[in-house]
């Protein structure tokens, strides 16, 4: 498992970092949207990775898996949708603004 | 108490002048005289103990962390320079009211005036050397704005940032020096320093020190290969040129030679530096003065080779040099004033400083023109006046110098040769200007200048007289004080008689004063001193050359490297962050595969999913609607991986954001350029490839490392004590809403303020909306599908339903706040999809931002309720109440906090989408 | 029970939530809303400082959940410190913008200068890791929509580019934050100081890591170069009253490096001893010649101004990375000087620019400006303080940190960088003055211009009385400083702080399996 989660992270890493590099900021917005992923995911997994349980205490459950990253991250992606939220805006008022959707204003 | 007050009233009064004339309409000059006055005063009524040999030291601790202390000394070396600043000063306060024109802001002249009397002062009476070189620097600040006074005039302009560049990087250096001493010698109070001699010579940073002391010096005092800024002062008023550029600013370097002659001067390093530079700065200046055709040009370079002289005498390391070096300060400053004086008269009269165009003033002027003779006599060093005596020492100790051994010899003729130039240069300024036929072409017909305009130089050139007849009376008792304090050790024996028998430096006067009139007298025959022209190239070409490169470099360097490209700064950021990762990872420990939990089909179906969607998301980014439903899958897969991995908050959370993340990226690229051009070249593709590829890389071995590695965490304290502290058991509900209840305040708060940001980016915004989609086909006409609208309509009450419920569980199973009010925004959202933001809006009437701001007053309202209980912020507090259907139910403030939570949440989201929505309203239908 | 520790987050909150709902009130009634919340808020950083200045240090503990599992609030003399320093520039500023800035009436600008401040602040305060990451988001985004507010074309590119760069940032922040808690199983300041050193050398590298990703992020918030090529132009662009506050906001990035790597990477820290020392001092003499380069380049006082700010962030992580007493000293009281030197630069050059009809804040030549003589000295003024040049407090500041590298390895090259940056200024400034002021042509049109009003004088004035103040006062001022050396150069007075004597005390972590 540890495994294929530290693939995943890596492979959303890369394509993230690859977008964030693009000229346009539509590729810019889906890769800030992939690195979020990308980092929820290596948040997440800083509390390791627990199969078939949940933070419930009712459950009687024997092993929990770690409540602490699970809040942080939540936290995160809250946070981060509204970034992403903020984001997309700009980018529509910079189109409006500068007349191009080139990262650095019109069309270059 | 009383030094400070010396420095503090021509300081704190500089504003007076301009005050006083704004409202009660006192003449400028008055109160500047007055201030001027009332210092001088002060530090007369010291004369007394001061000329007795005294030292006054006074003053209070500042700032000791630094060093810097307000300590003041007093005497007789500052006395000397508190009596030339102050005498002087006051005599150029009477000389510029007559020599400014009306229309000059006077208020503005005196103040600048005042507030560089007060430095200056500050220099020479410091006794902490943190002090001085405070004082040092604003003495360079106030003679900017002094130069600078006639701004309109370029080369004012320029000579100003030229002196003040050049001062400005002596003070500098001084400073690195000054902090050197402090550290050396453990204290910058004078007193020690100069009680430190020894271990300062003896230390192993001595060289350094000098040099940087020396820098200071040099460069206010204009020596050689520094000189070239004076000059170029001189395009400031002349009162300004007589009192900062010649009897006083200028002499602040040699004061500090004279302040630290005891800590620095005798060695040989001292010698070869400081007397060298004296040497070369005297004759190649008095060289040069011989061939300026302004007056104050050749004043300015007469200046520079005094000031050389003074220089040299220093540097001999006498106590006998010193002591020359100090009368020759008196006399320069004395026969100098008076010279610029006398030159500003001449301007003033004749409208011309040119001496091209001079001649035979004295048929005008005959009185100006016989105080200039006198004056430049003495500078020419013509017995029975001061400059004669000052120079005769000059001499005899260029004969007693003892480190050039076998050269002793060049010493001397070096010197007399400065003054054959001295005697010629002289001559030419009285000759040129009073003598000869009467002048061509001049504007006004010149005539003596107003009676108080000359006072000043009468007393000048009178002081000359005296000192030069009765040395023993008058300057005595001041020269025996200025030196002593200067040594800090007995004086040598020295005398003042006007004749000491027919000897070798009156022969060197002889030959000089013969030799300049010769030169002089000779000219139309050797070589034509009017036709001369004068050379183009100087030290300023230099600097403001080098500015010039400096400025074009750094304007290339800036536009080159922060050249406003967002690829640029975030490649930049990325590289740093693998730079640090690269390094921060060394000795990582990766676990053996084997570690790894075994993995189940799904799992690798899921991932494989996963990547494979990102990579095309990736690779086809240009086709922009798949890449976004790729993104989607992608995020699906996250919120499962979450449910797998026993985080059903969480999955439930990522799902809910991934839908209206998704419709948002949506409405964005509706209004979007249709296609995005593959504009980076293969070869930036690459390389944008490699930087991925790393990051990747390193991201996936991180994680790796550390999700294998055994750890402990307190997180055990939640899942023990959520049910008996918290009253939940949804340990990631109660950690959200009790135990980092303050995260979730903060979280909340950004969401709102994102909200707000989104409302202000969307006022008054215009974007046309596409015809045809990216494949040339239309857009449906029909915005609403039936589809929609049938689904919707009974999906908002239900919706609600089932987010009232998610919010009732959410404490003890999955659910809570948030995910409830992303049920019902995503519910509501719907509706815009399906009947178009005009008919939600008639029916959903409510301003959302109020809606968003009382959500947040509210959570901030039950954290503050515990203060009541005199509990902290947030302290959360649990029952159970008995509820007639329901039964028994708990109730926690917690929920109260959690529904603020809510109702920002839902009113976030209806901002956002609605605002949006709205965009996409009126020009959807294709207006 | 002393509430005082979160007042100065609570007031701006409660503020900035009721100013959302004050769209119907008159504009003077919302001014002088939000101008007495931020003299409230003012006066409270001066009582928080007075206390702490010679008392204990305040920890306030979150919904009373003991640490390291809650989040504490933790007032030290750092904290206190940069408190007031946020209070007065706030104050400046927002007086500014109500006297002169048109365009900052609206309701929306005060709600998220209160927001912005509640970021400021609560990050000054915190004492958890992950909590600093939510201020850090909250002052963010209420960043960003200040630096857009008015929406020209420069503003909305330049926020372009400062929100991608902070997106990225607030990534490499969530790293760093997962790596430290991976391994160290804990998230409050005086606990990882405790459990750091303690970490094996499997752990170590991962601990490393997530430390420098922290001060990949920290750098980029204060503008350490190569990460701050964005600054000038963002705040040249953005709008004077907001640019004074950003004055405050590079500094929390340096006082985030101040309150982590002390703390929990100082000598003390076995493995991870002095991670980030190697790296700053460098980056921050690059940062003070470039920062000192851009001023000289710069063709517009704004766009000088927005180098002045990265040149002396340079000077103050100069300090900084000395990672030593007199270096933290040196670096307070610089910090203090140049957070508010910059603030009124920005407020002074738009008063310029202001009269400057023709040419703005151009440095070309234009008519003479009415009022030259009173802004002139006000330029004047603030640029000595900005060029370090004595009697005001750029150069004590600079004096001190010169006095602190002395003992350096690398002394020669800081002194020489320090002093030839600051020549360079100087230079750069003259040419700027003299352009502006007396390169000028003969008043054309005949108009009179009314005199600028006293409180938008009063603000650049205010702040430039507090600069003469740290040196009028320097003796004090100074002394604090080295206060705030001690504490930070002994981490275990803060510890002890938080956790109770917590040297002594057991380990608090768990294995969950």
């Amino acid at each position: 498992m540890e495994a294929l989660v530290a693939i995943a992270i890596g492979t959303l890493t890369s394509c993230a970092v690859y977008l964030l590099l693009r000229a346009r900021t539509y590729p810019v917005l889906l890769g800030l949207t992939l690195l979020s992923y990308a980092v929820n995911l290596f948040l997440f997994a800083s509390g390791r990775l627990v199969v078939a349980s949940a933070p419930l205490t009712d459950q009687g459950l024997e092993r929990f898996p770690d409540p602490l990253p699970q809040a942080l991250v939540l936290t995160a992606i809250v946070i981060g949708f509204g970034m992403t939220a903020v984001m997309v805006v700009l980018a529509l008022r910079a189109i409006h603004a500068t007349g191009g959707d080139h990262v650095d204003g019109g069309e270059r | 108490m009383l030094l400070s007050l010396v420095i503090l009233i021509p300081l704190l009064g500089a504003w007076l002048p301009t005050a006083l004339s704004r409202a009660l309409g006192v003449d400028p000059a008055r109160t500047a005289a007055a201030l001027a006055a009332t210092s001088l005063a002060l530090v007369l009524s010291q004369a007394p103990s001061v000329l007795a040999g005294a030292t006054l030291v006074s003053g209070w601790s500042w700032i000791p962390e630094a060093g810097l202390n307000a300590t003041f000394r007093l005497d007789g070396f500052g006395f000397l320079f508190a009596l030339l600043i102050l005498g002087i000063g006051l005599l150029v306060i009477l000389y510029s009211r007559y020599y400014l024109s009306p229309e000059e802001s006077k208020e503005r002249f005196y103040g600048l005036l005042l507030l560089f009397m007060g430095a200056m002062l500050g220099v020479v009476l410091a006794e902490n050397l943190l002090l001085l070189v405070t004082f040092w620097e604003l003495t360079s600040l106030s003679s900017f704005l002094l130069i600078g006074f006639w701004r309109h005039d370029a080369d004012a302009r320029r000579g100003a940032r030229l002196a003040l560049m050049v001062t400005g990087a002596g003070g500098l250096a001084l400073l690195a020096g000054v902090l050197l001493i402090g550290h050396v010698v453990g204290s910058f109070e004078l007193s020690d320093v100069l009680a430190a001699g020894p271990v300062i010579k003896a230390h192993p940073l001595y060289e350094t020190m000098l040099v940087l002391v020396l820098l200071g010096a040099f460069t206010k005092s204009a020596q050689f290969p520094f000189h070239f800024w004076l000059p170029h002062a001189m395009a400031a008023p002349t009162p300004v040129s007589a009192y900062l550029h010649s009897a006083t600013m200028v002499k602040a370097g040699i004061f500090l030679l004279g302040r630290l002659f005891p800590a620095f001067a005798g060695t040989e390093t001292w010698f070869y530096i400081v007397s060298g530079v004296g040497l070369t700065t005297q004759l190649f200046a008095a060289y040069v003065a011989l061939f300026r055709h302004d007056l104050k040009g050749l004043l300015a370079y007469s200046t520079v080779s005094h000031l050389g002289l003074i220089t040299l005498l220093f540097g001999f390391g006498t106590p006998a040099g010193a002591v020359a070096a100090v009368f020759h300060i008196i006399n320069h400053a004395v026969f100098k004033a008076s010279l610029f004086m006398a030159a500003g008269i001449v301007d003033h009269e004749t409208g011309t400083r040119d001496m091209r165009r001079l001649s035979g003033l004295a048929r005008f002027m005959p009185w100006t023109a016989a105080l200039a003779t006198i004056a430049a006599g003495a500078m020419a060093g013509v017995p029975l006046l001061n400059g004669f005596l000052s120079k005769e020492m000059y001499f005899a100790e260029t004969l007693q110098v003892q480190w050039l051994g076998a050269q002793y010899w060049m010493l001397p003729v070096a010197a007399t040769l400065a003054g054959v130039f001295t005697v010629a240069y002289s001559t030419r300024f009285v000759h040129d200007v009073f003598f000869g036929a009467p002048p061509q072409g001049l504007a006004r017909v010149p005539h003596e200048p107003p009676r108080w305009m000359k006072v000043p130089v009468e007393i000048l050139v009178g002081l000359c007289l005296l000192v030069g007849l009765l040395p023993g009376l008058i300057v005595d008792p001041l020269l025996r004080a200025a030196s002593g304090a200067a040594l800090q050790a007995p004086l040598p024996d020295y005398s003042l008689a006007l004749w000491h028998g027919l000897n070798l430096p009156v022969l060197m006067s002889v030959v000089a004063l013969a030799g300049g009139a010769i030169i002089y007298f000779a000219r139309r025959y050797y070589f034509g001193l009017h036709g001369y022209r004068q050379q183009r190239y100087d030290g300023r070409t230099l600097a403001e050359g080098l500015v010039a490169l400096a400025l074009a470099g750094s304007r290339r360097l800036v536009d080159r490297v922060a050249n406003a490209s967002l690829q640029r700064y975030v490649l930049l950021l990325l590289l740093a962050t693998l730079g640090v990762g690269f390094v921060g990872a060394r000795g990582l420990s990766l676990a053996p595969l084997e570690s790894s939990t075994p993995a189940d089909a799904l799992a690798v179906a899921l991932t494989a999913a996963l990547a494979i969607a990102a990579v095309a998301a990736t690779v086809l980014h240009t086709q922009r609607l798949l890449a976004l439903v790729l993104i989607g899958v992608v995020g699906l897969v996250v919120s499962l991986a979450f449910v797998r991995f026993s985080a059903p908050d969480l999955a439930l959370t990522q799902l809910l954001v991934e839908i209206i993340t998704v419709l948002l990226l949506l409405l964005a690229m509706y209004f979007m350029p249709a296609a995005s051009p593959r504009e980076s070249s293969g070869l930036r593709r690459a390389r944008d490839g490699l930087v991925a590829g790393a990051a990747g890389l390193g991201a996936g071995l991180l994680a790796w490392a550390l999700m294998t590695r055994p750890f402990s965490t307190i997180a055990w304290y939640y899942l023990e004590n959520a049910k008996p502290q918290g009253g939940g058991y949804n340990v990631v509900n109660v950690i959200l809403v009790d135990f980092r209840g303050f995260d979730t305040l903060g979280e909340i708060t950004v969401l709102g303020i994102a909200a707000v940001a989104i409302v202000a980016l969307l006022q008054e915004i215009k974007l046309a909306a596409p015809q045809r989609d990216w494949d040339g086909r239309p857009w449906a006409a029909e915005r609403h599908p039936l589809m929609l609208r049938v689904l919707a309509r009974p999906l908002l009450p239900l919706a609600l339903l089932v987010s009232v419920y998610l919010f009732l569980r959410g404490h003890n199973a999955p659910g809570g706040g948030f995910i409830a009010g992303l049920v019902t925004g995503t519910a509501i959202l719907l509706q815009y999809v399906a009947y178009g933001s005009d008919w939600a809006r008639e029916r959903l009437p409510w301003n959302y931002s109020t809606a968003i701001a009382l959500g947040l007053l509210l959570a901030t309202a039950t954290g503050l309720a515990s203060w009541a209980f005199g509990a902290p912020f947030l302290t959360s507090t649990f029952g159970y109440v008995h509820w007639p259907v329901v039964g028994e139910f708990e109730l926690a403030s917690a929920m109260m906090f959690d529904l603020g939570i809510y109702v920002v949440v839902v009113g976030v989201v209806m901002v956002i989408v609605g605002r949006l929505g709205a965009l996409s309203g009126p020009v959807g239908r294709g207006s | 029970m002393n509430h005082l520790p979160i007042v100065p987050i609570l007031l701006p909150l409660i503020a900035g939530s009721v100013l959302l709902l004050s769209t119907r009130w008159p504009a003077t009634v919302r001014h002088a809303f939000s101008l007495a919340s931020v003299v409230g808020q003012l006066a409270v950083a001066i009582t928080l400082f007075v206390t702490v200045a010679e008392g204990p240090i305040h920890v306030y503990a979150l919904g009373g959940w003991a640490p390291p599992f809650g989040i504490v609030l933790v007032v030290d003399r750092l904290a206190a410190a940069l408190l007031v320093l946020t209070g007065i520039v706030a104050c400046a500023s927002l007086l500014y913008a109500v006297a002169r800035d048109t365009e900052t009436s609206a309701p929306r600008f005060h709600a998220l200068f209160q927001f912005q401040l509640l970021g400021i602040q609560g990050a000054f305060l915190t004492g958890d890791l992950f909590n600093l990451f939510v201020f850090f988001e909250v002052l963010l985004i209420a960043s960003y929509a200040l630096l857009l507010h008015g929406l020209t074309a420069d503003r909305v590119k330049a926020a372009l580019h400062v929100v991608v760069l902070n997106l990225i940032g607030s990534g490499l922040f969530l790293l760093g934050v997962a790596l430290i808690y991976g391994v160290a199983g804990t998230l409050n300041f005086a606990d990882l100081a405790r459990v750091i050193p303690t970490l094996t050398s499997a752990d170590a590298p991962l601990a490393r890591t997530g430390a420098l990703l922290l001060l990949v992020v920290f750098a980029l918030k204060s503008a350490l170069l190569p990460l701050g090529f964005w600054l000038p132009r963002a705040y040249g662009a953005a709008a004077a009253a907001v640019a004074a506050l950003f004055a405050v906001l590079t500094k929390v990035g340096v006082y985030a490096v101040l309150r982590v790597y002390p703390l929990a990477f100082g000598p003390q820290a076995g493995e991870l001893a002095n991670v980030a020392a190697a790296w700053i001092l460098p980056l921050a003499l690059a940062t003070l010649a470039f920062g000192a380069l851009g001023v000289l380049a710069s063709q517009s006082l704004r766009i000088a101004a927005g180098w002045i700010v990265v040149y002396s962030v340079g000077s103050l992580l100069v300090a900084v990375a000395l990672f030593s007493e007199v270096g933290y000293a040196a670096a307070i009281y610089y910090l203090a000087h140049s957070t508010l030197a910059s603030a009124a630069l920005f407020l002074v050059v738009d008063l310029v620019a202001g009269y400057r009809t023709s040419a703005g804040d151009r440095l070309d030549t234009a008519d003479a400006m009415p009022h030259g003589a009173l802004l002139g000295s006000f330029f004047f003024v603030t640029a000595v303080t900005v060029a370090g040049l004595p009697p005001l407090s750029g150069f004590v500041g600079k004096v001190l940190i010169l006095d602190a590298s002395s003992g350096h390895p690398a002394a020669a090259l800081i002194w020489s960088s320090l002093l030839g940056a600051a020549l360079v200024v100087i230079v750069a400034l003259s040419r700027a003055g003299s352009a502006v002021f007396w390169r000028t042509l003969p008043r054309t049109d005949g108009v009179r211009v009314p005199r600028p009003s006293l409180a938008a004088l009063a603000a650049p004035a205010a702040i430039l009385g507090c600069v003469a103040a740290l040196v009028a006062w320097g003796g004090s001022a100074t002394a604090f400083a080295q206060a705030v050396g001690r504490d930070l150069a002994n981490p275990a007075v803060y510890i002890d702080a938080v956790l109770g004597g917590g040297h002594a005390q057991p380990d608090d972590r768990r294995s969950l399996r």
